[in-house]
């Protein structure tokens, strides 16, 4: 489809004696979401600080395409309470305008938390700001590390649509980490089963029928589909409740 | 005024200015058990230096700052958790300098002053370094403003945006080094980290913007400064453990204004 905008070749990482990460090799490309699953020591946040080369592989190469521009969104952030930090403010961080802060807060739904002090914000709102900060720097890249943490199930969804969206508008690969399975499978077009090795990859269709994949999480069939027929606004209020149908033996308006 | 009040003076509000900034990334990163460890560690730089015949200023900063790179070594080889090595780091730099300095031959330290400072007997040269530190510590500090701040908030994603955090975190503990060996001529090495983290808790209280913290905190750090040395005049007290005294008593002033509003 495109131009890969990073190759990852042999990589091995290994951390006091334990191998982490074996033999990995990979290929991100420019307009793919890639979806790293895999269970808890499986290397996923290892693998992605190689991609990020906030750490150097013991050996193997990493080879990012010249013009490689990464939004990265990292999987747990704190901030001490003692540091007057508005959201506005910890945007402009990524060296932008003032300018560019609001319309990034305005683009994932959180423009009036813009004066709020950072550390008044909810975990689904947090991962919006790291979010509208990774999309400032205007990446071809963005690398989301289990992005939808602390977020509620309906927020997840929501969450997973915005990731989807922007990334189709700023036409950027994303590399994205979850072991939340059922609901990345929608938002995929690729999905990378790490343990340590790559066990499988290929389409989300394709994997979750692989003995790799079942030896590791199990046959996901019988997976609770939630039948949401109303949306929340970002406050979670129903916004279209009154349309909704109810089931048998249900006897409130 | 006496002159040697006046050169306490100059002294305390040189090392106040930029004890206040410095004092702020100390208490956002966290940083009070890693300002003591390295204010101890100065002790061992004065007994060093005295051992070695180099000149003090710069043994005093040197030892915190190797100490500093050691403490960076060993948290990065994860043998212990950083709150085990700091304990014992910390005094074990403060018994090697007491010790090394009662082995001195034929040289009289006043330890006192070393513990809990000697304001009351600086010099016009002591006041020349205080004050070339000071200068350097505080174009450093703006300097690198954004990318201390912003490896504050989230390092790996200040690494990301392409700050170079290994050296912006390096230069920070250079400026800890530096504020040490000018502060504990001021308050002492047991004292100095309450003269660092004191004032910035003040501030925070009063500032919406981590620049408006620094500044406050500068600020108060100089009232204390002023406050202390009033207070060792007029009741005949020692001049360090004063001003961090009045340092405290600010602070809680503060706690019940706040209360009260």
């Amino acid at each position: 489809m495109s131009s890969p905008l990073i190759t990852l070749k042999g990589v091995n990482k290994a951390f006091g004696g334990r191998s982490v990460l074996d033999n990995i090799s990979m290929q991100l490309m420019q307009g793919e979401i890639t979806t790293l699953i895999g269970p808890n020591g499986a290397g996923k946040s290892t693998l992605v600080r190689i991609i990020l080369e906030l750490i150097q592989p013991d050996s193997g190469t990493v080879s990012p395409s010249a013009g490689l521009r990464v939004g990265y969104m990292p999987q747990k952030m704190h901030i001490d309470p003692t540091l007057p930090l508005t959201t506005c403010r910890f945007l402009q961080l990524a060296n932008t305008s003032h300018h560019a802060c609001h319309e990034a807060l305005e683009r994932v739904g959180i423009g009036h938390l813009a004066t709020s002090p950072i550390q008044s914000l909810s975990g689904g709102e947090v991962q919006r700001a790291l979010l509208a900060r990774a999309i400032l720097r205007k990446p071809n890249f963005l690398v989301l590390d289990e992005p939808v943490q602390g977020v509620d199930v309906t927020g997840q969804n929501a969450l997973y649509r915005m990731i989807g969206e922007l990334s189709k508008a700023l036409n950027c690969g994303v590399l994205m980490v979850s072991h939340d399975l059922h609901l990345v499978m929608s938002a995929t077009d690729r999905v990378i089963c790490l343990n340590q090795h790559i066990c499988c990859q290929g389409h989300p269709e394709q994997v979750t029928q692989d003995q790799a994949y079942i030896d590791i999480f199990g046959q996901t069939t019988a997976v609770y589909a939630h039948q949401h027929d109303h949306h929340h606004s970002l406050h979670g209020d129903v916004l279209d409740g009154h349309n909704h149908q109810h089931g048998e033996g249900c006897n409130h308006d | 005024m006496t002159d040697f009040l006046l050169y306490a003076l100059l002294a305390g509000l040189g090392v106040a200015a930029v004890a206040g900034p410095l004092g702020c990334f100390v208490v956002w990163r966290r940083m009070a058990y890693f300002g003591d460890t390295l204010a101890h560690s100065a002790l061992l730089g004065v007994a060093l230096g005295v051992l070695l015949e180099v000149n003090l200023s710069i043994s005093v900063a040197a030892v915190p700052l190797l100490m500093a790179l050691g403490l960076v070594y060993l948290e990065q080889r994860g043998i212990l958790s950083l709150d085990t090595l700091l304990g014992i780091l910390s005094h074990s730099a403060l018994a090697t300098g007491l010790v090394v300095i009662s082995l001195l031959p034929d040289v009289r330290v006043d330890l006192i002053s070393l513990l809990f400072g000697d304001l009351l007997s600086v010099t016009v040269d002591d006041l020349y370094v205080i004050y070339a530190v000071a200068a350097a510590v505080l174009g450093l500090l703006i300097l690198l403003w954004k990318p201390l701040i912003s490896i504050t908030v989230q390092a790996e994603l200040a690494a990301v945006e392409g700050i170079k955090v290994s050296a912006v975190r390096t230069a920070l503990m250079l400026i800890t080094a530096l504020v040490i060996a000018i502060a504990m001529k001021i308050v002492g090495v047991l004292l100095i980290t309450a003269l660092l983290i004191i004032p910035a808790a003040t501030a925070r209280r009063m500032s919406r913007t981590p620049e408006q913290m620094a500044l406050v905190a500068s600020a108060i750090a100089m009232l204390t400064v002023v406050l202390g040395l009033s207070m060792s005049w007029q009741l005949d007290t020692p001049a360090g453990p004063s001003v961090v005294v009045c340092a405290a008593l600010l602070f809680m002033l503060s706690l019940v204004v706040r209360q009260r509003g």
